[in-house]
């Protein structure tokens, strides 16, 4: 890693990829010094009115009360004004929903044009790769990292900040889609991950074998499949438990999970593995992981609950790493919801 | 002519039946597909956008919502389980991409026939006999689609 520069870099970033309206200022990519994530604070208090999620409008309306306060927790003003002001202003342009991104981008490139520092496009993804550096600066890389989130399953290896390589992607659905999909069908509500979980605990998870899609030879998963067995068996046996179903489908969700990241880290001669994204709050994956890296003899690194789902200090900490690249993004950028892993979208220089 | 039914025996089949559409597809078409979860919605978009020539992977959308290949015509693949209100479907601009010459191919698409359904090919995707099979039912919705899809036998 390069050591940081004398002059302490400060960087405030947004990201308003998916439902959450989330804004953070992190100095040196590395020390959280204001994260806030709108479901954190009690808004219908304190700005009054339902907060609707999904929408971009809901972005519109939050954007400036939780930008307000990441600025106030680190002693700026609403103006940006006080002690250390900021070097950089990040904002998520993908992947994500394109009216949402919009609005963290707009405000983004707005804030940098009107404090006159630079303004930088961060992947969503890229960003996640960050959390564990933000909670672990001496994590011993390379590390193979587990990407999994409702929206995304990757296995990426990271060589350093900037370095990173994906090793393998769903071909299908991602792990907590499949989740949030089994939990809907068994009438276990939303978010289907936590429902799961908590359900799994009074099953047994050898009850149903349920297929595992290894896909030999490849890092690649497939949860498509797992998803109609699952609607199959239970349509065929009306009688099973619930707590087994969930469990048993819990399972082979965790033990695809692991062994394909075991096998990653072996091929690519990691130090250790990394859980990331919502899916990486599963008490079972936790488990099973650990296990599985003391086993091999790896190191592993298990986030906190706030880090694995969406949050801008991870972009903060992305955008740092990008801004002392000198990987700024041109003004005229705009969203990418479809952007892919490590594709060029969000370096086109400014 | 499109077919007014077809069958499958596995999810390779129902890719290919998406394929063969893909040929049938003009700019500003409008796809809406209904099936159970794990129907095998996107394993058909998964043929029709190959079948269209796009290179990207095609996943599933729920989270993103809308996802666009490029082929020989650009397809918004979408997925409305996840909206609720109509508005939020307005949201995603969906009418633009169709204005542009795009083809909207859309799951859960049951919410959006007040929106697309008067001119649409609506294709159901149930389960067969066994848990493999598929049988898939295309409904034309307007005067264009009509005239593109064989009348159902009775």
């Amino acid at each position: 890693m390069s050591a940081p520069p004398a002059a302490p870099r400060r960087v405030l970033a947004i990201e308003t990829s998916c439902d959450e309206t989330a804004a953070s200022v992190v100095d040196d990519g590395r020390t959280v010094v204001s994260s806030v994530v709108s479901s954190q604070i009690d808004l219908h208090a304190r700005y009054g009115g339902v907060v609707p999620e999904l929408a971009s409008r809901a972005h519109t309306e939050l954007i400036v009360p939780v930008v307000t306060e990441a600025l106030a927790g680190a002693g700026l003003g609403p103006d940006g004004r006080g002690k250390r002001p900021v070097d950089a202003v990040a904002a998520t342009v993908g992947p994500g929903l394109v009216g949402a991104l919009l609005v963290g981008i707009s405000a983004a490139k707005s804030l940098a044009m009107a404090w006159e520092v630079p303004f930088v496009g961060v992947n969503h993804l890229e960003g996640h790769l960050y959390a564990s550096l933000l909670e672990e600066p001496d994590l011993e890389l390379p590390v193979v990292v587990l990407l999994v989130s409702g929206g995304h399953t990757l296995l990426v290896r990271m060589d350093a900040p900037g370095r990173y390589e994906v090793l393998g992607r769903t071909r299908d659905d991602a792990a907590g889609e499949a989740f949030d999909k089994v939990a809907r069908f068994l009438g276990l509500g939303y978010p289907g991950g936590p429902a799961i979980d908590r359900t799994a605990v009074a099953g047994d998870p050898s009850s149903v074998r349920f297929p595992r899609a290894l896909l030999e030879g490849s890092l690649d998963f497939s949860f498509s499949g797992l998803k109609t067995a699952v609607v199959n068996y239970v349509d065929s046996h009306p009688e099973v438990a619930t707590e087994d179903v969930a469990a048993s489908f819990q399972d082979a969700v965790v033990d695809v999970l692991v062994r394909k990241t075991l096998e990653a880290a072996a091929r690519s001669r990691a130090k250790g593995i990394c859980l990331a994204g919502g899916v990486a709050a599963n008490s079972e994956l936790r488990r099973r992981a650990a296990e599985a890296a003391l086993g091999a003899g790896l190191g592993i690194f298990l986030p906190s609950r706030a880090m694995c789902t969406d949050n801008a200090a991870m972009i903060a900490s992305a955008g740092y790493f990008r801004l002392v690249a000198g990987r700024t993004t041109a003004m005229d950028a705009g969203a990418e919801p479809g952007l892919g892993f490590a594709e060029p979208g969000s370096t086109r220089r400014a | 002519m499109i077919p007014a039914e077809v069958a499958t025996s596995s999810p390779e089949e129902t890719r290919e039946v998406g394929r063969r559409l893909a040929g049938a597809l003009e700019p500003g078409d409008v796809v809406l597909l209904i099936g159970s979860l794990g129907a095998g919605k996107t394993t058909f978009v998964q043929g029709l956008a190959d079948g269209l020539g796009a290179s990207e992977d095609v996943t599933s959308p729920t989270f993103t919502l809308c996802q666009l290949y490029r082929g020989r015509l650009t397809v918004m693949h979408a997925d409305l389980w996840r909206l609720e209100r109509l508005g939020e479907v307005v949201d995603l601009a969906l009418d633009e991409g169709l204005e542009e010459g795009g083809v909207l191919v859309a799951e859960w698409g049951e919410g959006a026939a007040e929106l697309f359904g008067d001119e649409a090919l609506v294709v159901t995707i149930d389960s067969g006999e066994t848990t493999e099979e598929r049988v898939l039912t295309f409904e034309p919705h307007g005067s264009a689609w009509q005239r593109r899809v064989e009348v159902a036998a009775p």
